[in-house]
């Protein structure tokens, strides 16, 4: 499906506006979990990647298709993980002393 | 199949931005990334039936790739100490800036790669009309000048403008994150590579924007090269004159700047579910980043183009008296009688490894029925909101901390309020000396209490090299000693009451 120049500025401006607005109710103590979650899904570079690596012709493009895969899968993958082990543990007082019982 | 591909992107895409506003609350968050991780694994699985993928050898090299980063990238974030956490998001950030920029580069090679085939095919049709000989022909064409042949001509002005753009940003952002990683590593702390940096900063950024330009009307794969080494120079070059405690804004721009490339990129090969994710992510990248910047009172101009400390005046006077010590028993005792105790934590505390220390005070404090509150400064940390994660690490309860803004007013009815590793965040020269260097960042207000502790490992200034008239002020006591070592006699004394 190719997308045509101004239905993409509608999709990059209304997904502008989305990320602000899901950001911008945030509080503090999450930023960190939360520049690590929205790492990860860049991470969606990967499909890109294996599309780009899937109709490589050359050598030159398998490499350079590799590479792209690789760092996009560690992108992905190893974005997820910390960002759940960090999520994992924000615990409030309550589910602490339910945790205890 | 290409309808279920699409279907699954458009779901992916929903995924991943319920999974974000799901992190907007700590009861939340953890089913969020949960959610965005299904929406990537689907994404993920789903791209091998895309209709543009094809050779057997390529799917094996797809496979591979996947397996072999997902298992060193799984197995590196589960062992990465939460102190170190920035330096490994920076790291996969670079990744991802990374693979757009090489996203980019395939294009063009095949752009290119197409090139020749795409004239001699004109030069074919252009014969039979004309009765030209075909050789007639492609030379008429070359004479044209506009037949000759660029990455324009056969990816379309919209698209190579934009892979432009996302490579140049993706380049970036992997070199300068790499730098970031280095630097909040501890593997690299020189803050300047050639003389004059900055000035040859915006050399190499004028050179990449021109060969970036250049790019567009080629049809050489040396131009394509130069172009691509002169991004990840400049990557370097922006990276390396940041300062450690200015990490947290460049990390955080970083991550934005991916997430533009990985979007600009995604129009480039027609992928909807990169260009709703890699926007998303660009816009809140950079709210976050503006929010962090405005934390430190600088703009992001000034922290990119502007070493801190050389604005750092001589003229500026210490402040005057002595410095009050007290013994780190003396100093538990007084919290533990006292109503309202506030801890200030900085980087310092994660340093000395003293956070779990600190919360075995506290829950002993607590048992006394003393109403103890952790105050966080946005800027705490080395990256955005990284105390919280270091302080719900050692158990603390995330309704006990507080931001800032929350927790300011309430110093003037706090009895003690600990200061532990943190020093510019808490001094009132940002408030009251207009020489400072740091005038005008907003601080936590400790000195409004009725008696300020301060643990701290000696008695030289903080980041910005300033000396801190809170630790001289008549209300303070200064507690000198390892933060850990500190925290474990506090322990004691109040065991022992």
């Amino acid at each position: 499906m190719a997308i045509e120049g101004f239905v993409a500025l509608y999709i990059f401006m209304l997904a502008g506006f989305v990320g602000f607005e899901v950001i911008s109710r945030v509080p503090v103590i999450l930023h960190t979990p939360l520049m690590s979650g929205s790492n990860f899904v860049h991470g969606i570079v990967i499909v890109g990647a294996m599309v780009v690596l899937g109709h490589a012709e050359t050598v030159t493009e398998q490499i350079i298709g590799f590479i792209a895969v690789i760092l996009g899968a560690g992108n992905a993958v190893g974005g997820y993980v910390v960002t759940e082990r960090m999520l994992e543990m924000f615990k409030s007082k309550d589910e602490k002393k339910g945790a205890e019982k | 199949m290409s309808w279920f591909v699409q279907l699954s992107y458009l779901l992916a895409a929903v995924l991943f931005i319920f999974g974000l506003k799901a992190m907007s609350s700590p009861r939340t968050a953890r089913k969020g990334i949960i959610w965005a991780g299904f929406g990537m694994v689907l994404a993920t699985l789903v791209t091998f039936l895309h209709p543009d993928i094809h050779g057997v050898s390529n799917y094996i090299l797809i496979v591979i790739g996947i397996a072999v980063a997902g298992v060193l990238a799984w197995w590196s974030g589960r062992r990465v100490a939460m102190t170190e956490m920035p330096q490994m998001v920076a790291l996969y950030n670079g990744m991802g800036g990374g693979a757009a920029a090489a996203i980019a580069a395939v294009e063009m090679l095949r752009a290119l790669r197409m090139l020749p085939d795409d004239l001699q095919a004109r030069a074919a049709s252009l014969a039979e009309e004309s009765g030209l000989s075909v050789a007639a022909a492609e030379a008429a064409l070359r004479a044209e000048g506009a037949a000759s042949g660029s990455i324009a001509a056969a990816l379309g002005a919209d698209v190579t403008v934009l892979a432009i753009l996302g490579a140049l940003i993706g380049t970036v952002a992997f070199s300068g994150s790499l730098i970031a990683w280095a630097k909040l590593d501890g593997r690299m702390q020189r803050n300047s590579l050639v003389p004059a940096q900055q000035i040859v900063n915006v050399v190499v950024f004028a050179l990449a924007v021109i060969f970036g330009i250049m790019t567009f009307f080629t049809d050489s794969v040396a131009i394509v090269v130069i172009f691509f080494a002169l991004g990840l120079l400049f990557g370097v070059f922006v990276a390396v004159p940041i300062g450690g405690a200015d990490m947290p804004v460049i990390i955080s721009l970083f991550n934005a700047l991916t997430g533009l490339a990985v979007a600009f990129e995604g129009y480039a090969i027609g992928n909807p579910a990169m260009i709703i994710a890699g926007t998303v992510v660009g816009a809140a990248g950079t709210l976050l980043t503006q929010l962090m910047a405005k934390a430190m009172n600088r703009s992001i101009a000034n922290v990119l183009f502007a070493g801190f400390g050389t604005t750092v005046q001589a003229s500026s006077e210490g402040p005057e008296g002595e410095m009050q010590d007290v013994s780190a028993e003396d100093a538990g005792i007084m919290m533990a009688f006292a109503d309202k105790v506030v801890i200030v934590p900085g980087y310092g505390m994660a340093v000395a490894q003293a956070q779990h220390k600190i919360w075995e005070l506290v829950e002993l404090l607590q048992g006394r029925g003393v109403d103890v509150k952790f105050a966080i400064h946005p800027v705490a940390g080395r990256m955005p909101g990284h105390m919280n994660v270091l302080l719900a690490e050692a158990g603390v309860p995330y309704d006990m901390i507080f931001d800032m803004e929350e927790i300011n007013e309430e110093f003037a009815t706090t009895d003690v309020a600990v200061v532990i590793g943190a020093n510019d965040v808490v001094n009132p020269a940002a408030k009251n000396d207009p020489s400072s260097p740091i005038f005008g960042m907003p601080i936590l207000d400790v000195d409004a209490a009725e008696n300020v502790l301060v643990i701290k490992r000696g008695k030289g200034t903080g980041f910005s090299g300033v000396e801190n008239a809170l630790f001289f002020s008549e209300n303070t006591r200064m507690v000198f000693g390892d933060g850990q070592k500190v925290a474990g006699a506090m322990v004691q004394a109040v065991k022992g009451l």
